[in-house]
């Protein structure tokens, strides 16, 4: 039971973790129907920068700042340069030329940081355990990243419906031309959404440095869990996002926990654990597919 | 007030528009009239940017309009009720009216959502159901105060009336002829000539792309051949 509440937390923490990565990816995907592979390169970017300052300033406020702003700076140069040139294009042309994103952008990070893995330290004010259960002890600082997740998701939803601004993106979805026919420059709009998108990826990457290794490529493994997520979640829906995203972390975390125990009562521990292995790695795409089978378009697709 | 001059204009390589001129003045009321597929949305996009012109000019209260991006036309005061409604079917009704609700030009009296209500009183009850809930009369009552509601000196309406019900018809030509009232200029697209012929000054009438007669309202009910010939419509 205790173990079960712990990969639980764990599971939202990753969840969490996920919709920061998958809100910004959704957006740009369903508004602006741009596939953009490089979207992991803007967690990597907001780790390093985090990561170097804490080390550097020994404060971790000021880390936050960096990263928010290198990851919005990134954001909005990757969108002003290159994106927006693509938008048009087949998706083909966008898979390829943000990939080289993602080459481009991992080889720039072995060049300025070389390429040992950088440590981060968690911060002192959140370094420690609080018992959250009798006899369920539970890191402050994965308590804080969850707090963090879960903020951002409020936040976002009030922007999206209680400001015009949130309005006119949600408008785009639908009808970018009538919305710039109706006096909004969209071409803007665009470009702020994408960068916000990117932020919030940033401040994933900045927020996992203290838990998991900041190295080159670092953005690609989280990547692909983030297309699962807003696959499963609907293209273009912020809400479906973060449901995909609390959902897939999980799966994820309480197959890789629990699999190997329920199999044991059927076979023996040594087979047990491989099929479990396997099984557990497998269980978001099985996931999917099946949330697929019963809804094609995800679990709240955006109006078309 | 607008201006459009001699422009060409097309999709991809057919051009579909061969030097149309057409003028409003301030506080007029004019049609842009013919039958279907002779270009008439196809100049009202022109005059929005939301097609490129190849030849010609517009301009409005003296700017040129043909290299301005779309949002730049509309908040120089023109407002757009473009055909087919396109109301934002995943907002509600209260937000398709706010969300790109703007006073660029500083209009004294702007209009709000309550202006807007007093002149379709339908959409005030409902306000929280979202675009596609609506029927297409409250759709196009949508579309008209969500253009109302960016505050333009031109409202530009591609089918005013198109597929609704007499009743909603009768609705629609009311709020315009009070928006006329108002001094607000409508350049209005639409196939109902007798209520056209009530509320307009001036009529453009296009043929494969051109403009092919013009004149008053008298001078329209003077020539009831233009009718059958232009219109496909019985004297
Ligand atoms: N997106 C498009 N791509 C290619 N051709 C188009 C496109 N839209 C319109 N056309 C063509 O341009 C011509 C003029 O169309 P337009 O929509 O301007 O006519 P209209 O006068 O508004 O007709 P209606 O009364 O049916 O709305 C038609 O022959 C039409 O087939
Ligand atoms: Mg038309």
């Amino acid at each position: 039971m205790l173990l079960f509440c712990e990969q639980l937390l764990n599971g939202l923490q990753l969840g969490v973790t996920l919709f920061l990565m998958s809100a910004g990816l959704t957006l740009v995907f369903g508004i602006m129907q741009v596939i953009n592979l490089a979207h992991g390169s803007f967690y990597m970017i907001g780790a390093y920068v985090g990561a170097t300052v804490a080390l550097h300033s020994g404060s971790f406020l000021l880390a936050i700042f960096a990263a928010l702003g290198a990851s919005w700076l990134a954001g909005c140069l990757a969108e002003a340069l290159i994106l927006r040139h693509l938008y048009r294009r087949r998706h083909l042309d966008q898979v390829l030329a943000t990939f080289g994103v993602i080459l481009f952008c991992n080889e720039m990070t072995r060049i300025i940081w070389g390429r040992q893995p950088l440590f981060m330290d968690i911060p002192a004010a959140l370094s420690g355990s609080v018992q959250i259960l009798p006899g369920l002890p539970y890191p402050i600082y994965r308590l804080a990243v969850l707090a963090v997740g879960l903020a951002v998701a409020v936040l976002l939803w009030l922007i999206f419906t209680r400001t015009r601004i949130g309005m006119q993106v949600r408008a785009g979805a639908v009808n970018r031309e009538m919305v710039a026919a109706l006096g909004v420059n969209i071409t803007l709009l665009y470009t702020l959404v994408f960068g916000c998108g990117a932020m919030l990826a940033g401040l994933a990457g900045l927020m996992a440095g203290p838990i998991l290794a900041v190295e080159p490529g670092m953005g690609e493994s989280i990547l692909i869990l983030t297309f699962v997520v807003i696959v499963i979640g609907g293209i273009g829906s912020v809400r479906g996002a973060f449901i995909g995203a609390v959902l897939v972390g999980l799966v994820d975390t309480l197959g890789r926990a629990f699999l190997p125990l329920l199999l044991r009562l059927l076979l023996s521990p040594a087979t047990a654990d491989s099929v479990a292995a396997s099984l557990a790695s497998m269980a978001i795409y099985i996931f999917m597919a099946l949330v697929l089978v019963i809804k094609p378009k995800g679990l709240f697709p955006a109006h078309h | 007030m607008l201006e459009v001059a001699a422009i060409n204009a097309g999709y991809g390589e057919s051009q579909v528009l061969f030097g149309v001129s057409l003028r409003v003045a301030e506080g007029e009321v004019v049609t842009l009239l013919g039958r279907n597929g002779m270009g008439k949305s196809t100049t009202v996009r022109a005059i929005l940017g939301l097609l490129p012109i190849t030849a010609g000019s517009i301009a409005y209260q003296g700017q040129a309009l043909q290299r301005l991006p779309s949002h730049r036309i509309a908040r120089l005061g023109i407002g757009l009720v473009p055909e087919g409604r396109q109301i934002f079917a995943n907002l509600t009704v209260r937000e398709n009216l706010l969300a790109t609700a703007a006073n660029s030009r500083r209009a004294r009296e702007p209009f709000t959502l309550e202006t807007v209500f007093a002149l379709f009183p339908r959409l005030a009850e409902r306000l929280r159901h979202y675009g596609n809930q609506l029927s297409g009369g409250e759709q196009q009552m949508l579309a008209i105060g969500r253009a109302l509601m960016i505050n333009p000196s031109l409202l530009v309406l591609d089918e005013a009336t198109e597929g609704l019900a007499p009743l909603i018809r009768r609705e629609i030509w009311q709020a315009l002829t009070t928006l006329k009232d108002r001094g607000l200029s409508i350049l209005v697209i639409d196939k109902n000539i007798d209520a056209l012929l009530a509320i307009a000054d001036r009529h453009f009438l296009m043929e494969k792309g051109q403009v092919v007669w013009s004149g008053t309202s008298d001078e329209l009910r003077r020539k009831p051949e233009l009718k059958s010939r232009y219109l496909g419509l019985e004297q």
